[in-house]
């Protein structure tokens, strides 16, 4: 049985995204869960891409690109709520910052 | 003709108008707003009838738009002019107009009193979609409208907990005959596909045998909605505390107009009553058996409003008396001309209550002909009218005429308890005339009564005359007027009286009543009246009989009890209703169909109470549940 380049494209999509899943589920700091979520949204568009090329299609890459705006404002948004945060509280360590506000 | 529309407009506008800036009119403007109006449809009113009598059509309907339409089944806002419901507009607005017109000076002072005109205006309004509806949706409309309004005006002075109650009590005792009369008109839309009174009629005519169930069951669930909202026998009870309203409202409300919708509705409807011969003679027994039921509760009466309350609802039992006997043309005869007489009576009543400073008691009134000569005078002509005594012709004209219709029909037994009934309304009559009016000798009485207490606060004379204002002397006058001279409209032709009510409706209903012998007639009409005159020495015995009662401080006896409690019906149906009701809600208490959504609500609280566990704040968790979750979801598409 060949492994067919489709086949490996996904695998290595699936790969990336796990590796981003559990960077979210491991890290504490926001700086780099907002980067497994990246990491996350580009595993996808990888898939897009690889599934666009197995068909044929560009619908694929042109998915990719919506993506890529979409990742753009999230990282806008995201970012900008890191710095308030840091600005507030010092830190970035998520538990102690919900916790805190807990308090 | 096209203006048709004004007439139930006019009050509609001057509701909408008092509804919404009644708070802003200080003194007596609420009043001539809402007499204004009633006064603009009694013009259009008057209008079109000239415009309708000088067409020569038999009947024109005025299509205004569709209401709606669904599966074959349409109903519009059409109005349907035609002889009947120009004789219903005219009475309905005339009277009302004069109404309105009295209440601007009676009702002065009072609290609400541009509510009141509201109402009055919304009530008008009402009537006259009522007796102007083409189709029977809209006839209902109408129909509900009355009963709303009756209710809102019963209940006028709603801070006395017990005038709500009447008010509740006429509200729900009705409804009872309005969800017959609904089923009614289900029944006729479902078997017939119209709602149109016309195009029903016709095909109930081509399709409904005489004597079919069908058209038996309609006709008698329409008689149901008939006999709640004219107050006849079983469902009369709520009608003598419905005088807990302002004297107005009972002239205009509970005697003139609504309580006689159910003579119209019959009338309007005679086709399918007319396929029901079983319905129609229990139309007759039942105008019979309420005639004489009411008849004997009014002679035992001590309250004015409440022996006018039973004398109308035993003048209506003549009018359903003529009806039962196919005497279309004359029950709607004693309709118009009742309108006329009673309410004079009614209005004229409540001059006195408010002279007297609301003393109900006829017991201990008396000798009011020297101090109320004008009061006295009015209210003598709508006694005689009411009692059918010559030379007031609207009471003459209209009850002989039914009976002698009934003696016609053959059905000599309702024609003797229609002659029972005249004995009665002599009784009661004159009972009442010597009561309020009569002999001094019951001036003292007064005296010791509580009326004496108003006037002396009032600084009036004890026997000083109390002066009618004009603003309610010329309604009056105006009635005494109708009512001398409303017989004319249809004067029996063996005193060379032309009928002329009788063939102008001929263009709406059959005048299956022919005259007969004219001979006969004058013969039937000696025999009333002579019956008459023979109550009256009899009124003045019971009249003096209770002013001693009341001296003596004895009750009523036994069987005047009876009466005076209108035979009993209500405790009957506290018996046989509201304590079973009471009963289940008792036992009922936590109500079992709350059970299921208590329960509902129950579970819903103790899941949240589990679930909100989940809710740690923890956003790393949420992650993980998220991504177990679409695991599990993309697990279960792959494998299953």
């Amino acid at each position: 049985m060949t492994i067919q380049a489709t086949d490996f494209g996904l695998a290595v999509a699936a790969i990336i995204f796990a590796a981003g899943l559990v960077g979210l589920l491991v890290r504490r700091n926001m700086l780099f869960m907002l980067l497994c979520t990246e990491i996350m949204l580009n595993a996808a568009g990888f898939a897009f891409i690889v599934a666009g090329a197995s068909w044929a299609s560009a619908q694929g890459q042109v998915m990719f690109i919506f993506l890529l705006a979409v990742a753009a404002a999230e990282v806008a948004v995201g970012l900008a709520l890191v710095v308030f945060l840091f600005g507030k509280g010092k830190s970035l360590e998520l538990d102690s910052i919900v916790s805190g506000e807990e308090r | 003709m096209d203006f048709l529309w004004l007439v139930p407009a006019f009050p509609l506008a001057g509701f909408l108008v008092l509804a919404f800036f009644g708070r802003g009119l200080r003194g007596r403007s609420g009043g001539v707003v809402g007499s204004a109006a009633a006064g603009l449809s009694m013009a259009a009113a008057i209008a079109v009838s000239i415009a309708f009598a000088a067409s020569g059509s038999s009947g024109y309907t005025l299509t205004l738009w569709s209401w709606f339409s669904s599966g074959g089944l349409a109903s519009s806002f059409a109005f349907r002019l035609d002889a009947l419901s120009v004789a219903m507009i005219l009475v309905v607005t005339v009277v009302g107009f004069l109404i309105h017109l009295f209440s601007i000076e009676h009702m002065a002072g009072e609290e609400g009193y541009p509510r009141f005109f509201a109402y009055m205006n919304l009530f008008v309004s009402s009537m006259l979609i009522l007796v102007l509806a083409d189709n029977l949706v809209l006839l209902y409309l109408g129909w509900e409208g009355v009963g709303l309004c009756s209710y809102l005006l019963i209940g006028f002075w709603y801070r006395d907990p017990a005038n709500g109650l009447a008010a509740r009590k006429a509200f729900i005792v009705t409804r009872v005959g309005d969800v017959s009369l609904l089923v009614g008109i289900f029944l006729v839309a479902q078997s017939l596909g119209s709602f149109g009174i016309q195009e029903s009629a016709q095909r109930a005519l081509a399709s409904w045998p005489v004597g079919s169930p069908t058209a038996i069951w309609a006709a008698a669930l329409i008689l149901g909605g008939a006999l709640g909202k004219s107050a006849q026998l079983p469902l009369q009870t709520w009608l003598p505390d419905a005088m807990a309203g302002p004297s107005p409202v009972s002239a205009l409300i509970h005697a003139a107009t609504m309580v006689t919708a159910g003579v119209y509705l019959v009338a309007r409807t005679h086709v399918i009553f007319s396929l029901a011969p079983p319905v129609l003679l229990a139309v007759g027994v039942i105008g019979a058996a309420t005639l004489v039921v009411a008849g004997a509760s009014a002679v035992v009466q001590t309250d004015i409003k409440r022996v006018l309350a039973y004398s109308t609802m035993s003048q209506i039992g003549y009018m359903f008396l003529a009806l039962g006997v196919g005497a279309w043309t004359g029950a709607i005869f004693h309709l118009v001309t009742h309108a006329f007489f009673k309410s004079l009576l009614f209005l004229a009543a409540g001059v006195i209550i408010n002279a007297l400073h609301h003393e109900h008691d006829i017991r201990r009134m008396g000798g009011l002909s020297k101090r109320m000569p004008f009061v006295f005078w009015v209210f003598l002509i709508g006694a005689f009218g009411l009692t059918a005594l010559p030379p007031v012709s609207s009471g003459f004209a209209s009850k002989d005429g039914i009976l002698a219709a009934v003696w016609e029909s053959g059905d000599y037994w309702l024609w003797i308890a229609g002659l029972v009934g005249v004995f009665l309304t002599s009784l009661y009559t004159f009972r009442l005339l010597f009561l309020v009016f009569g002999d001094r000798a019951r001036d003292g009485r007064a005296r010791d009564g509580r009326a004496r207490d108003g006037l002396d606060a009032a600084g009036h004379g004890e026997e000083g005359p109390l002066p009618t204002h004009a603003g309610m002397a010329v309604p009056l006058a105006i009635l005494a007027v109708l009512c001398l001279f409303g017989g004319l409209l249809d004067f029996p032709s063996f005193l060379g009286g032309v009928p002329f009510l009788s063939a102008f409706l001929g263009g709406a209903l059959p005048f299956s009543a022919a005259g007969g012998a004219s001979g006969t007639e004058a013969l039937l009409s000696a025999i009333s009246l002579a019956v008459t005159l023979a109550g009256i020495p009899f009124g003045r015995m019971l009249a003096r009989r209770s002013a001693e009662a009341l001296r003596a401080g004895r009750s009523e006896p036994g069987f005047g009890a009876f009466l005076k409690k209108g035979w009993l019906f209500d405790s009957a149906y506290a018996f046989l209703f509201q304590r079973p009701f009471e009963w289940i809600a008792r036992i009922n208490r936590r109500d079992i169909v709350d059970r299921a959504s208590e329960g509902f609500g129950a579970a819903n609280l103790s899941l949240s109470l589990v679930l909100r566990r989940s809710q740690t704040g923890r956003i790393r968790l949420y992650v993980a549940a998220l991504a177990l979750g679409a695991a599990l979801i993309v697990a279960a598409a792959v494998f299953l």
